[in-house]
């Protein structure tokens, strides 16, 4: 009994029980999805391609993690603000033109700008959060919608391509790596964030900020520094995952990159056994999230839900896992077991 | 003995000041678009009618949407919700060969459910309105899409005939080229968003419900030591919004006759603006149904700009939107900022 | 019942985890009587007027109010309202969007049909308001009016529902003289309507001037009921303080001054902060105990607090070491070595869900900046150095904070802040629900700190406690300072007589 509470006690439980319960679904039903090939040195397999899909939802479940940890609130932007990043980078290299198959301008400005363009959107929501006080949702929300129309601008409304094979890189796979680039720049966007967690005190600061923001302002804490340095971070964070996707299809489609993102990312924070209401956090536990959600998502595509209906399975997990982490429903079952306690204790008496 | 000092003096407060900025804002952009406009007909009673007519629904929506956000909710299902309602209206009549009028009712019905789901998460979990309605949002497009991911067109011949009913002004005319006198004209739509407006603003103004709505959203804990049972009042205002998400939906689907996944994207940021823009506050407490009108209204004037402009992108209209938007937003919190200093 | 008595409350008792909270305690109210409740922290108050109005059970005693036959419980607050007994809290229970007439008949709200009848209710609003000579106009919003004036609408409130006991928590905190002075005039007309009206309060003024009686409580028992013309104010503060030793040994010697060097580690000039604390003068020498005293509300938590720049102090100057230091925010005043354990443990001092480790070595690590992250070879060496210099019982560095005892828990945060190894440690109340043990140990820690050199304020209800560590101590009364008490005049009497103020 003890054991069993250690273990699921365990911070990480929560996420590897239900990534262990969506592969076992799969392995009922699509006996195939856990075989892997090797051709020309590349691996392939529905597993693979869980791992190469899932790489911007890891991407941005870590910057969600970190701001909802820090204040309580999720970031409802990152989707759009990918789409933002991706037109500006399309649109930089190819100088403006619809089409393109050489770089208009050098391929490092292009992505220095997007990125920029994107940390400029994390401070903007980091601005309108920390400083302002507005509630997290309501700030981003201002992105989430007119993100888009943005993009859309940038690329004069059209679908703006560069054929270029050194912009498909970050996209695709590499001869030699047996896994494609996308898990790579995912993994290295989790080390250097696990690094900074690890080699700096941001981590500590994010989670007192979160768990009690007055105590951690007597302490010597700048909470609303720390607020915004989240929002940015996840910006950035956005910025990057918005490379990658627009990498997949060498192009800038204002309209679907990102789309739903947002979602994804809060229920990777959500299943990683992390509080929706801030403080503390587990990493790791959004990573597995993330994995899970995508493992989740080409699970329903292999039984042939189309994209457009996959949403409603997210939801409704959504809405079971917030409703489990709810304080009043825990209270509701501490009372009933208590009434029955009490019941039999009678019984006995 | 008497307390002289006790009156104090009342000025226009912060909330009351937003409001007539919107009105004036309204006008002001109207009558420019009239003489930026002139050559196009900007001017005309029909056009002033259009924007009644185009965003009927919106209203609908919009006066819910107010009455979620003065509790100090938020719902960003509304988009969604309107999409399944007009698939839903849609799929029954054409595929199940189901009446207009119990198609209409069912469609309603639907909306009660939905708001009830919500309406408990919040209330009763005490689950934040936003991932609840971000949920909601993501699970009525879902389910739009498993109805049907192509588009259906509404052919029912009651259901057209309501989308097509005019009702002319006996008023406002003009004559054309061939010497008759053109009516300017509304549809039915029309008249029941405007209904309903009057409709939520006396419930607001003159029901307990409505005044216990203005309670929890100005202090819940207050509400809750007066004896206002809080958790229901607002489980009721969820419901109310996803009740009036399905009429505006079928307003929506009389001006579109159609169902499609991608229908009314957006509409829960327009249904937002149009509450913050009309002087409801984020925080909850203060809000007026016409305020919200004069929201949409503005969002449809920008609308009509952008039409007459001729060569800018509809997506001008999101953008302007949320620039208003955060404009507003803004605006609130350094009156909310100003407030708070003043009291100390 | 007796004829003229409202309420009664027998033997009542009520215990949380871990503490008596109230033990056989009686409450007697007559009709037309301010009777007030008085009562240091962990007096019972709050308690008694929790479990009258509901708000707890309590576990056996009863309750008897005039009009019901036999004991009455309330369940919630809105049942104690229905029997007749309605509270005015410190926070005014308003809803601040709502106009005055609203706010006086929301949810018994008259009606015409289905709807509501404005027109009955704001003529019913300027009756009743007018009534209790109020003068407001009853369709403005609530927010538009003073603190004072929302205190008396919602005064009204409570006794338009037929009140026939009115309990007043802490109305006055907020309010300036002239404002009081307009409540006062309100407590007296109702009770000449002869409402029974409670009056809990910190202002021993403010109980002198309105007050028919008083009811003195203490660690949870009764002290006892008296009239207000039968108890002096120095008799008043000695019976809410508890005049009688515990049995611990003196920790200082007896008649040896303390020596305290001439270096002036804090100088506070005519530093204020509005609304809380009005501008005073304060010097703090190098190894020197100062106490804080005065009743709580009387502003000692808030002078600390303008030093530390928690509220940013709004005038006058303040200098650290002869230099001047503008402090805009808490890690200013550490940057120049404070240190601060605040009142609030679980609401400003804990941070809940970190560990033990994280809650000690965090005011280090924000001093340090957010890249200087100390090793956790280096973590765990301070935590285990201070876990054994304060005996802080836990299972474990890594065990999450909350998990501790109550005295546990400020033993951390008086880790956290030596090992920030300050000059100049503010210590509110950091002996507050300690068990006796602890109480002593820290007592002995800040004298031993002292004599290192560190110099420390310390704030406590308990007069005890302040005569053993301090050295001298400045006297704080309705948010001023109003003198101070060298080493030679610290004794009970002198210091209650200070803390009273005034006449006798």
């Amino acid at each position: 009994m003890s054991k069993l509470k250690k273990i699921t006690q365990f911070r990480l439980f929560l996420p590897i029980l239900c990534l262990v319960l969506v592969l076992l679904v799969n392995l009922i039903t699509t006996p195939d999805f856990f075989a892997i090939s090797v051709r020309d040195g590349m691996l392939y397999g529905y597993i693979i391609d869980v791992i190469n899909r899932a790489s911007e939802l890891v991407i941005l479940a870590v910057g969600m993690t970190l701001m909802v940890a820090a204040s309580g609130g999720t970031d409802i932007s990152v989707g759009a603000v990918m789409a933002v990043a991706a037109a500006v980078v399309c649109n930089v290299l190819s100088g403006g033109q619809q089409s393109v198959t050489e770089y208009s301008n050098p391929y490092i400005l292009g992505i220095l700008a997007g990125i920029a363009v994107a940390a400029v959107c994390g401070c903007f929501n980091g601005f309108l959060v920390a400083k302002l006080k507005i509630q997290p949702m309501i700030a981003t929300l201002i992105l989430f919608t007119a993100g888009r129309g943005i993009a859309q601008l940038i690329t004069k409304g059209q679908i703006t391509y560069v054929r270029v094979d050194q912009y498909k890189v970050l996209g695709s796979s590499i001869k030699g790596l047996p896994l494609p680039v996308p898990f790579f720049v995912a993994m290295l966007v989790v080390i250097v964030t696990l690094l900074l967690l690890k080699r700096t005190a941001i981590g500590l600061y994010i989670e007192s900020v979160g768990i009690n923001s007055k105590a951690s302002r007597l302490v010597g804490l700048k909470s609303s520094k720390i607020i915004f340095l989240t929002y940015l971070f996840g910006g950035i964070l956005a910025g990057i995952a918005g490379l990658v996707a627009s990498s997949r299809i060498y192009s800038a489609d204002a309209n679907n990159i990102g789309l739903n993102m947002e979602l994804d990312a809060i229920l990777a924070v959500a299943l990683g056994g992390n509080s929706l209401g801030g403080g503390k956090f587990s990493l790791m536990g959004s990573v597995i999230g993330a994995y899970t959600i995508q493992a989740l998502t080409t699970t329903l595509y292999a039984m042939h839900v189309s994209s457009d209906q996959v949403p409603v399975y997210k939801a409704i997990v959504v809405v079971i896992i917030v409703s489990l982490q709810s304080p009043q429903l825990k209270k509701w079952v501490s009372k009933m077991k208590l009434n029955k306690k009490t019941v039999s204790g009678n019984e006995v008496a | 003995m008497s307390t002289k000092t006790t009156k104090t003096k009342r000025k226009i407060d912060g909330n009351s000041f937003l409001l007539l900025i919107t009105i004036a804002l309204f006008f002001i952009m109207y009558i420019a678009g009239m003489i930026i406009f002139r050559e196009q007909g900007f001017g005309k009673v029909q056009n002033f009618l259009n924007l009644f007519i185009s965003n009927a629904g919106l209203i609908v929506i919009a006066a819910g949407m107010t009455v979620v956000m003065i509790t100090g909710g938020i719902d960003i299902s509304v988009g969604s919700v309107v999409a399944l309602t007009c698939m839903l209206l849609a799929w029954m009549m054409e595929n199940k060969g189901i009446g207009a009028i119990p198609a209409t009712l069912l469609v309603l019905v639907m909306g009660v459910v939905f708001g009830l789901v919500q309406g408990f998460l919040v209330a009763y979990l005490n689950i934040q309105p936003f991932i609840v309605t971000l949920a909601g949002m993501f699970f009525a497009r879902g389910m739009t899409a498993i109805i049907s991911t192509d588009m259906i067109s509404i052919s029912n011949e009651t259901f057209l005939s309501w989308a097509k009913y005019k009702i002319y002004l006996p008023f406002g005319g003009y004559v054309n080229r061939k010497g008759v006198m053109i009516y300017p004209y509304i549809y039915p739509s029309v008249v029941i968003a405007l209904v309903v407006l009057v409709l939520v603003f006396v419930m607001l103004r003159y029901t307990k419900f409505g005044r216990s709505i203005y309670a929890v959203g100005g202090n819940e804990q207050s509400a809750l030591m007066m004896g206002l049972n809080v958790r229901r009042t607002k489980l009721k205002a969820y419901v109310l919004s996803s009740t009036l998400c399905g009429l505006g939906g079928f307003l929506f689907c009389l001006n579109t006759c159609a169902g499609f996944v991608e229908q009314a994207k957006g509409l829960e940021m327009d249904a937002i603006a149009s509450a913050v823009i009309g002087g409801t506050l984020l925080t909850g407490g203060v809000g007026n149904v016409f305020g919200s009108l004069f929201g949409v209204l503005i969002k449809g004037t920008i609308e009509a700009f952008i039409t007459f402009q001729g060569t800018l992108s509809s997506w001008w209209t999101r953008i302007t939107i949320a620039a208003m938007l955060c404009f507003f937003i803004v605006l609130q919190s350094i009156f909310a900022a100003a407030k708070s200093k003043n009291k100390k | 019942m007796e004829s003229g008595v409202v309420l009664t409350m027998k033997n009542i008792y009520k215990t949380f985890p871990g503490v008596k909270a109230l033990q056989n305690v009686d409450f007697t109210l007559r009709k037309g009587e301010i009777h007030a409740l008085m009562g240091e922290n962990g007096a019972g108050k709050s308690t008694l007027i929790k479990v009258l109005t509901g708000v707890e059970e309590f576990e056996t005693g009863e309750i008897r109010i005039d009009g019901k036959d036999g004991a009455i419980i309330n369940r919630s607050p809105q049942e104690a309202q229905t029997n007749g007994i309605s509270t005015v809290y410190q926070e005014v229970n308003l809803c601040p969007n709502l106009s005055v007439a609203e706010n006086l008949y929301i949810g018994r709200e008259p009606r015409k049909g289905a709807f509501i009848d404005w027109g009955t209710m704001k003529k019913n609003a300027a009756e009743l308001l007018e009534s209790l000579d109020i003068h407001v106009d009853v369709s403005a919003a609530v927010e538009n009016y003073s603190i004072a004036i929302q205190q008396m609408l919602a005064i009204a409130r409570a006794v338009d529902m037929s009140a026939k006991v009115l309990i007043l928590d802490e109305p006055t905190s907020s309010l300036d003289d002239d404002e009081v002075e307009k409540l006062f005039v309100l407590m007296r007309r109702l009770k000449d309507q002869g409402v029974g009206i409670i009056f809990v309060t910190h202002f021993l003024e403010q109980v002198y001037a309105v007050c028919d009686r008083i009811t003195v409580l203490r660690n949870g028992t009764l002290v006892g009921e008296y009239k207000v013309e039968e108890l002096p104010r120095v008799q008043l503060v000695a019976k809410m303080m508890g005049k009688d030793f515990d049995d611990l040994a003196s920790l200082k010697k007896e008649g040896e001054a303390t020596k305290v060097s001439d270096e002036v580690v804090i100088e506070a000039k005519n530093l204020g902060h509005k609304g809380t604390i009005r501008p005073f003068n304060l010097t703090v020498h190098k190894g020197e105990v100062i106490g804080l005293t005065g009743l709580l509300g009387s502003g000692r938590s808030e002078l600390v607090r303008a030093i530390y720049g928690a509220d940013k102090p709004d005038e006058g100057e303040l200098f650290v070491k002869g230099e001047k230091l503008q402090v805009n925010m808490p890690i200013d005043a550490m940057m120049h070595g404070m240190a601060y354990l605040p009142e609030n443990r679980k609401e400003e001092g804990i941070i809940a869900d970190l560990s033990v480790r994280e809650n000690i070595i965090i005011a280090l690590q924000a001093k340090k900046g957010m890249f200087r992250l100390m090793s956790r070879k280096e973590q765990e060496e301070f935590t285990d150095e201070y876990i054994k210099i304060l005996q802080i019982k836990t299972a474990d560095r890594e065990t999450p904070i909350k998990q501790l005892s109550g005295g546990n828990q400020q033993k951390v945060i008086l880790g956290r802040w030596l090992l920030t190894n300050p000059d100049f440690l503010i210590l509110d109340e950091p002996t507050r629900g300690i068990d006796i043990g602890t109480k002593t140990e820290i007592q002995k820690l800040v004298l031993e700190l002292a004599e290192k050199g560190m110099s420390v304020i310390f704030i406590s209800s308990e007069v005890e406690e302040m005569i053993r560590t301090c050295s001298r101590m400045a006297v704080l009364r309705d948010g001023s300072k109003v003198g101070e008490l060298e080493e030679s005049e610290l004794n009970q009497s002198s210091i209650m007589k200070a803390i009273a103020g005034g006449a006798e």
